[in-house]
Protein backbone atom coordinates (compact mmCIF):
# COMPACT_ATOMS: atom_id res chain seq x y z
CA UNK A 1 0.00 0.00 0.00
CA UNK A 2 2.84 2.28 0.54
CA UNK A 3 3.93 2.44 -3.45
CA UNK A 4 0.28 1.78 -4.59
CA UNK A 5 -1.35 4.52 -2.75
CA UNK A 6 1.29 7.38 -4.30
CA UNK A 7 0.51 5.57 -7.59
CA UNK A 8 -3.15 5.64 -7.24
CA UNK A 9 -2.84 9.48 -6.38
CA UNK A 10 -0.92 10.30 -9.52
CA UNK A 11 -2.94 8.17 -11.55
CA UNK A 12 -6.33 10.09 -10.63
CA UNK A 13 -4.88 13.55 -10.62
CA UNK A 14 -3.06 13.15 -14.18
CA UNK A 15 -5.95 11.75 -15.52
CA UNK A 16 -7.61 14.57 -14.24
CA UNK A 17 -5.72 17.18 -15.91
CA UNK A 18 -5.85 15.59 -19.12
CA UNK A 19 -9.63 15.09 -19.19
CA UNK A 20 -10.46 18.43 -17.98
CA UNK A 21 -8.04 20.16 -20.37
CA UNK A 22 -10.74 18.91 -22.99
CA UNK A 23 -13.37 19.28 -21.81
CA UNK A 24 -14.84 23.00 -21.68
CA UNK A 25 -18.18 22.26 -19.48
CA UNK A 26 -18.77 24.14 -15.99
CA UNK A 27 -19.02 21.50 -14.28
CA UNK A 28 -15.35 20.12 -15.32
CA UNK A 29 -14.56 24.01 -14.66
CA UNK A 30 -16.04 23.68 -11.19
CA UNK A 31 -13.91 20.95 -10.36
CA UNK A 32 -10.75 21.88 -11.33
CA UNK A 33 -11.26 25.34 -9.60
CA UNK A 34 -11.80 23.13 -6.22
CA UNK A 35 -9.18 20.32 -7.00
CA UNK A 36 -6.55 22.07 -9.02
CA UNK A 37 -6.50 25.63 -7.39
CA UNK A 38 -6.93 25.58 -3.79
CA UNK A 39 -4.57 22.54 -3.13
CA UNK A 40 -1.16 23.17 -4.93
CA UNK A 41 -0.65 26.44 -2.39
CA UNK A 42 -1.63 24.73 0.63
CA UNK A 43 1.10 22.10 -0.41
CA UNK A 44 3.20 25.39 -1.59
CA UNK A 45 3.06 26.67 2.07
CA UNK A 46 3.96 23.47 3.90
CA UNK A 47 6.78 23.44 1.31
CA UNK A 48 7.52 27.22 2.19
CA UNK A 49 7.57 26.46 5.98
CA UNK A 50 10.04 22.97 5.70
CA UNK A 51 12.25 25.44 3.47
CA UNK A 52 11.96 28.31 5.95
CA UNK A 53 13.10 26.14 8.95
CA UNK A 54 15.55 24.16 7.21
CA UNK A 55 16.97 27.45 6.27
CA UNK A 56 17.04 28.67 10.13
CA UNK A 57 18.39 25.19 11.68
CA UNK A 58 21.60 25.34 8.75
CA UNK A 59 22.50 29.04 9.32
CA UNK A 60 21.39 28.66 13.33
CA UNK A 61 24.12 25.56 12.89
CA UNK A 62 26.39 27.74 11.56
CA UNK A 63 26.51 30.58 13.90
CA UNK A 64 26.93 28.28 16.94
CA UNK A 65 29.56 26.21 15.57
CA UNK A 66 31.58 29.46 13.90
CA UNK A 67 32.03 27.68 10.88
CA UNK A 68 33.64 29.52 7.82
CA UNK A 69 32.08 33.17 6.86
CA UNK A 70 29.27 32.18 9.95
CA UNK A 71 28.57 36.13 9.88
CA UNK A 72 26.75 35.60 6.54
CA UNK A 73 24.46 33.40 8.28
CA UNK A 74 23.73 36.52 10.53
CA UNK A 75 22.45 38.82 7.64
CA UNK A 76 20.72 35.51 6.01
CA UNK A 77 18.56 35.45 9.38
CA UNK A 78 18.47 39.36 9.49
CA UNK A 79 17.05 39.63 6.01
CA UNK A 80 14.75 36.63 6.37
CA UNK A 81 13.39 37.87 9.91
CA UNK A 82 12.93 41.84 8.70
CA UNK A 83 11.36 40.50 5.21
CA UNK A 84 8.49 38.23 7.13
CA UNK A 85 7.86 41.29 9.64
CA UNK A 86 7.21 44.18 7.60
CA UNK A 87 4.95 41.96 5.36
CA UNK A 88 2.60 41.32 8.45
CA UNK A 89 -0.89 42.44 8.07
CA UNK A 90 -0.37 44.42 11.24
CA UNK A 91 2.41 46.49 9.02
CA UNK A 92 0.29 46.63 6.06
CA UNK A 93 0.96 43.56 4.26
CA UNK A 94 2.82 43.17 0.96
CA UNK A 95 1.74 46.95 0.27
CA UNK A 96 3.21 48.34 3.37
CA UNK A 97 6.16 50.70 2.52
CA UNK A 98 8.70 48.38 4.55
CA UNK A 99 8.14 45.98 2.08
CA UNK A 100 8.41 48.38 -0.79
CA UNK A 101 11.56 50.09 0.62
CA UNK A 102 13.81 46.74 1.06
CA UNK A 103 12.44 45.95 -2.49
CA UNK A 104 13.51 49.20 -3.59
CA UNK A 105 16.62 49.51 -1.94
CA UNK A 106 18.13 46.01 -1.41
CA UNK A 107 16.66 43.67 -3.51
CA UNK A 108 16.42 45.58 -6.54
CA UNK A 109 20.37 46.71 -6.95
CA UNK A 110 21.62 43.32 -5.43
CA UNK A 111 19.53 41.24 -7.87
CA UNK A 112 20.56 43.64 -10.91
CA UNK A 113 23.85 44.07 -10.12
CA UNK A 114 24.64 40.38 -9.65
CA UNK A 115 23.16 39.93 -13.08
CA UNK A 116 24.82 42.83 -14.46
CA UNK A 117 27.83 41.28 -13.63
CA UNK A 118 27.39 38.54 -16.00
CA UNK A 119 28.04 40.46 -18.74
CA UNK A 120 31.47 40.77 -18.14
CA UNK A 121 31.73 36.77 -17.87
CA UNK A 122 30.14 36.53 -21.15
CA UNK A 123 33.12 39.26 -22.68
CA UNK A 124 35.76 36.51 -20.64
CA UNK A 125 34.57 33.74 -22.48
CA UNK A 126 33.25 35.01 -25.84
CA UNK A 127 37.30 35.88 -26.13
CA UNK A 128 38.91 32.68 -24.69
CA UNK A 129 35.40 30.23 -26.84
CA UNK A 130 35.45 32.05 -30.31
CA UNK A 131 38.98 30.74 -31.89
CA UNK A 132 38.52 29.45 -35.30
CA UNK A 133 40.02 25.47 -34.26
CA UNK A 134 37.50 23.92 -36.92
CA UNK A 135 35.04 24.58 -39.40
CA UNK A 136 31.96 24.43 -37.00
CA UNK A 137 34.02 26.66 -34.21
CA UNK A 138 34.49 29.01 -37.18
CA UNK A 139 30.63 28.83 -38.88
CA UNK A 140 29.70 29.01 -34.61
CA UNK A 141 32.81 32.90 -34.99
CA UNK A 142 31.35 34.17 -37.63
CA UNK A 143 27.75 33.98 -37.15
CA UNK A 144 28.02 35.45 -33.83
CA UNK A 145 29.94 38.26 -35.09
CA UNK A 146 27.22 39.00 -37.28
CA UNK A 147 24.47 38.78 -35.10
CA UNK A 148 26.70 40.99 -32.38
CA UNK A 149 27.11 43.74 -35.42
CA UNK A 150 23.65 43.66 -36.70
CA UNK A 151 22.76 47.25 -34.53
CA UNK A 152 26.06 48.77 -35.31
CA UNK A 153 26.02 51.62 -38.19
CA UNK A 154 28.36 50.31 -40.65
CA UNK A 155 27.57 52.91 -44.11
CA UNK A 156 26.79 50.63 -47.65
CA UNK A 157 27.22 47.16 -45.32
CA UNK A 158 24.38 47.94 -42.82
CA UNK A 159 21.79 46.38 -44.76
CA UNK A 160 23.42 43.43 -46.00
CA UNK A 161 24.68 42.88 -42.37
CA UNK A 162 21.17 43.34 -41.07
CA UNK A 163 19.56 41.01 -43.82
CA UNK A 164 22.63 37.76 -43.15
CA UNK A 165 21.63 38.35 -39.65
CA UNK A 166 17.84 38.15 -39.87
CA UNK A 167 18.56 35.37 -42.13
CA UNK A 168 20.79 33.26 -39.25
CA UNK A 169 18.14 33.74 -36.99
CA UNK A 170 15.03 32.77 -38.41
CA UNK A 171 16.26 30.01 -40.76
CA UNK A 172 18.66 27.77 -38.99
CA UNK A 173 18.37 29.12 -35.83
CA UNK A 174 14.74 29.04 -35.85
CA UNK A 175 15.21 25.21 -37.76
CA UNK A 176 17.26 23.96 -34.49
CA UNK A 177 14.97 25.71 -32.02
CA UNK A 178 11.96 23.87 -33.46
CA UNK A 179 13.63 21.06 -33.59
CA UNK A 180 14.11 21.17 -30.00
CA UNK A 181 10.99 22.06 -29.22
CA UNK A 182 9.02 19.31 -30.84
CA UNK A 183 11.72 16.99 -28.92
CA UNK A 184 11.46 18.35 -25.85
CA UNK A 185 7.24 18.59 -26.37
CA UNK A 186 7.49 15.01 -26.75
CA UNK A 187 9.75 13.34 -23.92
CA UNK A 188 7.35 15.51 -21.86
CA UNK A 189 4.39 13.69 -23.03
CA UNK A 190 5.89 10.64 -23.29
CA UNK A 191 7.59 11.00 -19.21
CA UNK A 192 3.98 11.99 -17.74
CA UNK A 193 2.58 8.95 -19.84
CA UNK A 194 4.89 7.05 -18.35
CA UNK A 195 4.90 8.96 -14.39
CA UNK A 196 0.63 8.63 -15.04
CA UNK A 197 0.54 5.04 -16.10
CA UNK A 198 3.08 4.44 -13.29
CA UNK A 199 5.77 2.82 -16.05
CA UNK A 200 8.08 5.67 -14.18
CA UNK A 201 8.54 5.37 -10.49
CA UNK A 202 11.60 6.09 -9.68
CA UNK A 203 10.30 9.59 -8.06
CA UNK A 204 9.09 7.55 -5.09
CA UNK A 205 12.59 5.97 -4.20
CA UNK A 206 13.65 2.61 -2.98
CA UNK A 207 12.19 1.80 0.09
CA UNK B 1 56.36 36.98 -23.84
CA UNK B 2 55.67 37.35 -27.34
CA UNK B 3 52.93 39.47 -28.87
CA UNK B 4 51.23 36.24 -30.04
CA UNK B 5 51.29 34.69 -26.86
CA UNK B 6 49.88 37.65 -24.90
CA UNK B 7 47.44 38.22 -27.81
CA UNK B 8 46.05 34.17 -27.27
CA UNK B 9 46.16 34.77 -23.52
CA UNK B 10 45.28 38.03 -22.47
CA UNK B 11 44.34 38.23 -18.48
CA UNK B 12 40.71 38.33 -18.12
CA UNK B 13 40.71 41.20 -15.91
CA UNK B 14 41.62 43.31 -18.72
CA UNK B 15 38.69 42.30 -20.90
CA UNK B 16 36.53 43.34 -17.46
CA UNK B 17 38.59 46.48 -17.61
CA UNK B 18 37.96 47.51 -21.28
CA UNK B 19 34.19 46.41 -21.33
CA UNK B 20 33.85 48.79 -18.08
CA UNK B 21 35.64 51.60 -19.57
CA UNK B 22 33.63 50.95 -22.75
CA UNK B 23 30.01 51.15 -20.93
CA UNK B 24 31.33 54.49 -19.11
CA UNK B 25 32.51 56.10 -21.69
CA UNK B 26 29.72 55.45 -23.78
CA UNK B 27 27.04 56.48 -21.72
CA UNK B 28 28.90 59.88 -21.14
CA UNK B 29 29.30 60.30 -24.80
CA UNK B 30 26.20 61.95 -26.48
CA UNK B 31 25.76 60.00 -29.75
CA UNK B 32 22.94 57.79 -31.49
CA UNK B 33 22.31 54.97 -33.78
CA UNK B 34 19.75 54.21 -35.94
CA UNK B 35 16.98 52.41 -34.25
CA UNK B 36 15.12 49.83 -37.31
CA UNK B 37 11.61 49.14 -36.46
CA UNK B 38 10.83 45.51 -36.93
CA UNK B 39 7.73 43.83 -37.79
CA UNK B 40 7.74 41.69 -34.70
CA UNK B 41 7.74 45.34 -32.66
CA UNK B 42 5.38 46.76 -35.43
CA UNK B 43 2.86 44.50 -35.28
CA UNK B 44 2.36 44.89 -31.08
CA UNK B 45 2.53 48.23 -32.28
CA UNK B 46 -0.37 48.82 -34.78
CA UNK B 47 -2.52 46.20 -32.84
CA UNK B 48 -3.02 48.32 -30.08
CA UNK B 49 -3.37 51.81 -31.53
CA UNK B 50 -6.35 49.78 -33.28
CA UNK B 51 -7.91 49.49 -30.45
CA UNK B 52 -11.28 51.85 -30.27
CA UNK B 53 -11.35 53.36 -26.47
CA UNK B 54 -12.51 51.76 -23.52
CA UNK B 55 -11.06 48.36 -25.04
CA UNK B 56 -9.25 45.57 -22.65
CA UNK B 57 -5.49 44.43 -22.63
CA UNK B 58 -4.45 42.03 -20.04
CA UNK B 59 -0.45 43.04 -19.11
CA UNK B 60 0.83 40.40 -17.56
CA UNK B 61 4.30 41.53 -15.95
CA UNK B 62 6.43 38.22 -15.03
CA UNK B 63 10.09 39.48 -14.37
CA UNK B 64 12.29 40.93 -11.68
CA UNK B 65 15.09 43.15 -11.59
CA UNK B 66 17.76 40.82 -13.11
CA UNK B 67 15.90 41.35 -16.48
CA UNK B 68 14.93 45.55 -15.66
CA UNK B 69 17.43 47.18 -17.82
CA UNK B 70 15.85 45.22 -20.79
CA UNK B 71 11.91 44.74 -19.73
CA UNK B 72 10.68 47.65 -17.88
CA UNK B 73 11.23 50.19 -20.64
CA UNK B 74 9.33 47.70 -22.75
CA UNK B 75 6.42 47.60 -19.62
CA UNK B 76 6.46 51.74 -19.56
CA UNK B 77 6.47 52.00 -23.41
CA UNK B 78 3.28 49.53 -23.56
CA UNK B 79 1.22 51.17 -20.80
CA UNK B 80 2.45 54.68 -22.02
CA UNK B 81 0.57 54.28 -25.44
CA UNK B 82 -2.39 52.31 -23.58
CA UNK B 83 -3.58 55.24 -21.13
CA UNK B 84 -2.76 57.58 -24.40
CA UNK B 85 -5.48 55.71 -26.13
CA UNK B 86 -7.89 55.19 -22.76
CA UNK B 87 -7.12 51.32 -23.09
CA UNK B 88 -8.26 49.87 -19.92
CA UNK B 89 -5.14 47.45 -18.55
CA UNK B 90 -5.74 44.29 -16.37
CA UNK B 91 -2.27 43.79 -14.83
CA UNK B 92 -0.62 40.37 -13.32
CA UNK B 93 2.23 39.40 -12.03
CA UNK B 94 2.90 35.56 -11.66
CA UNK B 95 6.47 35.73 -10.93
CA UNK B 96 7.42 36.03 -6.94
CA UNK B 97 9.13 39.35 -7.99
CA UNK B 98 7.07 40.45 -10.15
CA UNK B 99 4.35 42.58 -7.78
CA UNK B 100 7.20 44.75 -6.97
CA UNK B 101 8.41 46.00 -10.42
CA UNK B 102 4.83 46.14 -11.78
CA UNK B 103 3.52 48.82 -9.21
CA UNK B 104 6.52 50.16 -9.73
CA UNK B 105 5.91 50.62 -13.73
CA UNK B 106 2.26 51.70 -13.06
CA UNK B 107 3.03 54.51 -10.46
CA UNK B 108 5.69 55.12 -12.89
CA UNK B 109 3.72 54.74 -16.04
CA UNK B 110 0.53 57.09 -14.13
CA UNK B 111 3.09 59.78 -12.90
CA UNK B 112 4.71 60.26 -16.44
CA UNK B 113 1.02 60.50 -18.35
CA UNK B 114 -0.15 62.85 -15.75
CA UNK B 115 2.78 65.22 -15.92
CA UNK B 116 2.76 65.06 -20.28
CA UNK B 117 -1.28 65.12 -20.28
CA UNK B 118 -2.44 66.24 -16.76
CA UNK B 119 -4.96 63.43 -17.11
CA UNK B 120 -4.59 61.22 -13.82
CA UNK B 121 -5.16 57.77 -14.75
CA UNK B 122 -6.88 55.82 -11.58
CA UNK B 123 -6.65 52.53 -10.40
CA UNK B 124 -9.90 50.09 -10.75
CA UNK B 125 -10.86 52.36 -13.52
CA UNK B 126 -8.37 53.07 -15.83
CA UNK B 127 -6.34 49.95 -15.16
CA UNK B 128 -6.27 47.14 -12.81
CA UNK B 129 -3.35 45.63 -10.76
CA UNK B 130 -4.56 42.24 -9.54
CA UNK B 131 -1.05 40.98 -7.83
CA UNK B 132 0.48 38.01 -8.23
CA UNK B 133 -0.43 34.38 -7.57
CA UNK B 134 2.16 30.97 -7.52
CA UNK B 135 1.68 28.47 -10.15
CA UNK B 136 1.54 29.99 -13.37
CA UNK B 137 0.09 27.45 -15.05
CA UNK B 138 -2.90 27.19 -12.81
CA UNK B 139 -3.30 30.73 -12.45
CA UNK B 140 -3.26 31.26 -16.26
CA UNK B 141 -5.86 28.54 -16.69
CA UNK B 142 -7.74 29.56 -13.98
CA UNK B 143 -8.59 33.66 -15.11
CA UNK B 144 -9.42 32.23 -18.00
CA UNK B 145 -12.45 30.85 -16.59
CA UNK B 146 -13.13 33.80 -14.64
CA UNK B 147 -10.48 36.85 -12.88
CA UNK B 148 -12.32 36.09 -9.81
CA UNK B 149 -11.16 32.41 -9.39
CA UNK B 150 -7.63 33.07 -8.63
CA UNK B 151 -8.01 36.77 -8.00
CA UNK B 152 -11.07 37.29 -5.35
CA UNK B 153 -8.90 40.85 -4.86
CA UNK B 154 -6.48 43.26 -6.04
CA UNK B 155 -3.35 43.90 -5.10
CA UNK B 156 -4.15 46.20 -2.71
CA UNK B 157 -6.72 43.90 -1.20
CA UNK B 158 -9.86 45.42 -2.55
CA UNK B 159 -12.87 42.88 -4.19
CA UNK B 160 -12.62 43.00 -7.63
CA UNK B 161 -16.46 42.75 -7.86
CA UNK B 162 -16.33 46.24 -6.31
CA UNK B 163 -13.90 47.80 -9.00
CA UNK B 164 -15.75 49.66 -11.96
CA UNK B 165 -13.50 48.85 -14.64
CA UNK B 166 -13.99 44.93 -14.04
CA UNK B 167 -17.57 44.94 -14.05
CA UNK B 168 -17.79 43.81 -17.77
CA UNK B 169 -14.43 42.16 -17.77
CA UNK B 170 -15.12 38.47 -16.33
CA UNK B 171 -11.84 36.40 -18.25
CA UNK B 172 -9.75 36.64 -21.30
CA UNK B 173 -13.27 36.86 -24.19
CA UNK B 174 -13.26 40.40 -22.71
CA UNK B 175 -9.70 41.57 -23.13
CA UNK B 176 -8.22 42.07 -26.63
CA UNK B 177 -5.26 40.57 -26.30
CA UNK B 178 -2.35 39.46 -23.34
CA UNK B 179 0.99 41.26 -23.93
CA UNK B 180 3.51 39.13 -21.78
CA UNK B 181 6.32 41.10 -20.85
CA UNK B 182 9.13 37.99 -18.85
CA UNK B 183 12.29 37.10 -18.13
CA UNK B 184 10.57 33.33 -16.98
CA UNK B 185 9.39 30.75 -18.28
CA UNK B 186 5.85 31.92 -17.49
CA UNK B 187 5.61 32.77 -21.22
CA UNK B 188 5.63 29.17 -21.79
CA UNK B 189 2.79 28.73 -19.64
CA UNK B 190 0.72 31.89 -21.87
CA UNK B 191 1.34 29.95 -25.13
CA UNK B 192 0.53 26.79 -23.75
CA UNK B 193 -2.56 27.76 -21.92
CA UNK B 194 -3.63 31.66 -22.63
CA UNK B 195 -3.35 31.20 -26.38
CA UNK B 196 -3.17 27.29 -26.65
CA UNK B 197 -6.30 26.29 -24.98
CA UNK B 198 -8.07 30.37 -24.95
CA UNK B 199 -6.91 31.45 -27.88
CA UNK B 200 -6.37 34.64 -26.62
CA UNK B 201 -4.02 36.91 -28.99
CA UNK B 202 -0.94 37.39 -27.36
CA UNK B 203 2.65 38.98 -28.29
CA UNK B 204 5.67 38.75 -26.09
CA UNK B 205 8.15 41.08 -24.53
CA UNK B 206 11.00 38.72 -23.44
CA UNK B 207 14.98 39.18 -23.05
CA UNK B 208 17.53 38.93 -25.83
CA UNK B 209 18.54 35.57 -24.89
CA UNK B 210 15.18 34.33 -24.87
CA UNK B 211 14.14 35.65 -28.08
CA UNK B 212 15.25 33.13 -30.31
CA UNK B 213 12.96 30.34 -28.28
CA UNK B 214 10.17 32.04 -29.32
CA UNK B 215 10.62 32.99 -32.82
CA UNK B 216 8.74 29.27 -33.82
CA UNK B 217 5.84 30.65 -32.14
CA UNK B 218 5.74 33.85 -33.90
CA UNK B 219 6.40 31.87 -37.45
CA UNK B 220 3.42 29.64 -36.84
CA UNK B 221 1.02 32.93 -35.81
CA UNK B 222 0.51 31.67 -31.90
CA UNK B 223 2.12 34.78 -30.98
CA UNK B 224 1.37 37.81 -33.14
CA UNK B 225 4.27 40.18 -32.11
CA UNK B 226 7.53 40.11 -30.14
CA UNK B 227 9.57 42.22 -28.29
CA UNK B 228 13.00 40.77 -28.27
CA UNK B 229 15.53 42.11 -25.54
CA UNK B 230 16.78 45.70 -25.45
CA UNK B 231 16.50 46.17 -29.01
CA UNK B 232 12.64 45.46 -28.68
CA UNK B 233 12.56 47.87 -25.95
CA UNK B 234 14.31 50.50 -27.73
CA UNK B 235 12.46 49.67 -30.81
CA UNK B 236 8.94 50.11 -28.83
CA UNK B 237 10.57 53.48 -27.21
CA UNK B 238 11.21 54.63 -30.83
CA UNK B 239 7.28 53.81 -31.48
CA UNK B 240 5.68 55.43 -29.17
CA UNK B 241 7.48 58.52 -29.50
CA UNK B 242 9.38 58.67 -25.51
CA UNK B 243 13.06 57.40 -26.45
CA UNK B 244 14.39 56.33 -22.87
CA UNK B 245 16.69 54.12 -21.15
CA UNK B 246 16.57 51.79 -23.76
CA UNK B 247 17.05 53.97 -26.81
CA UNK B 248 20.35 55.30 -24.39
CA UNK B 249 21.33 51.48 -23.83
CA UNK B 250 21.24 50.50 -27.47
CA UNK B 251 24.47 52.73 -28.08
CA UNK B 252 26.46 51.24 -24.98
CA UNK B 253 25.21 47.73 -25.60
CA UNK B 254 26.77 48.68 -29.28
CA UNK B 255 29.91 49.47 -27.95
CA UNK B 256 29.99 46.81 -25.81
CA UNK B 257 29.77 44.51 -28.84
CA UNK B 258 32.21 46.05 -30.58
CA UNK B 259 34.61 45.50 -27.80
CA UNK B 260 34.02 41.40 -27.28
CA UNK B 261 34.45 41.45 -31.30
CA UNK B 262 37.94 43.16 -31.08
CA UNK B 263 38.96 40.95 -28.68
CA UNK B 264 37.91 37.59 -30.25
CA UNK B 265 40.01 39.03 -33.16
CA UNK B 266 42.46 39.41 -31.22
CA UNK B 267 42.35 36.08 -29.54
CA UNK B 268 42.49 34.35 -33.37
CA UNK B 269 45.25 36.32 -34.32
CA UNK B 270 47.46 35.01 -31.39
CA UNK B 271 45.93 31.57 -31.89
CA UNK B 272 46.92 31.48 -35.59
CA UNK B 273 50.01 32.79 -35.22
CA UNK B 274 50.88 30.49 -32.47
CA UNK B 275 49.61 27.51 -34.52
CA UNK B 276 51.60 28.38 -37.13
CA UNK B 277 54.73 28.71 -34.94
CA UNK B 278 53.91 25.05 -33.69
CA UNK B 279 53.63 23.42 -37.33
CA UNK B 280 57.30 25.21 -38.26
CA UNK B 281 58.28 23.77 -35.00
CA UNK B 282 57.31 20.26 -35.52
Amino acid sequence: MKRQLPLIIIFVCGIFMVFQYFIPHENSEFIYEFAALDWPPIIGVFALTLGIISLVRVSATKISKRDEDWQYSIVTLLGLAAMIIAGLPWFGGQTSPAVKWQFDFIMRPIIATIFSLLSFFIASAAYRAFRARSVLASILLISAVIVMIRFMPLGPFTDIVSRTADWVLNVPNLAAKRAIIIGVGLGIISTALKVVLGVERSYLGRD
Amino acid sequence: MKLAEKMFAIDRRWVYLALGLAVLISLKIPFSIPIPISKEARNIYNFIDTLKAGDAVHLAIDYDPSTLAELHPMTLSILKQCFEKKIKVVVTALHQNGPAMAAAALDTAVARHAARSGEQMKNGVDYVFLGYKPYPALIILGMGQNYRIPFPTDYYGVPVDSLPMMKHIQNYDDVKAILNVSGTSATDYWISYGNGRYKVPLAIGVTGVMATDYYPYWQTGQIFGILGGLKGAAEYETLVGTPGKAVQGMKVQMVAHLIIIVFIIIGNIGYFAQRKKREQSV
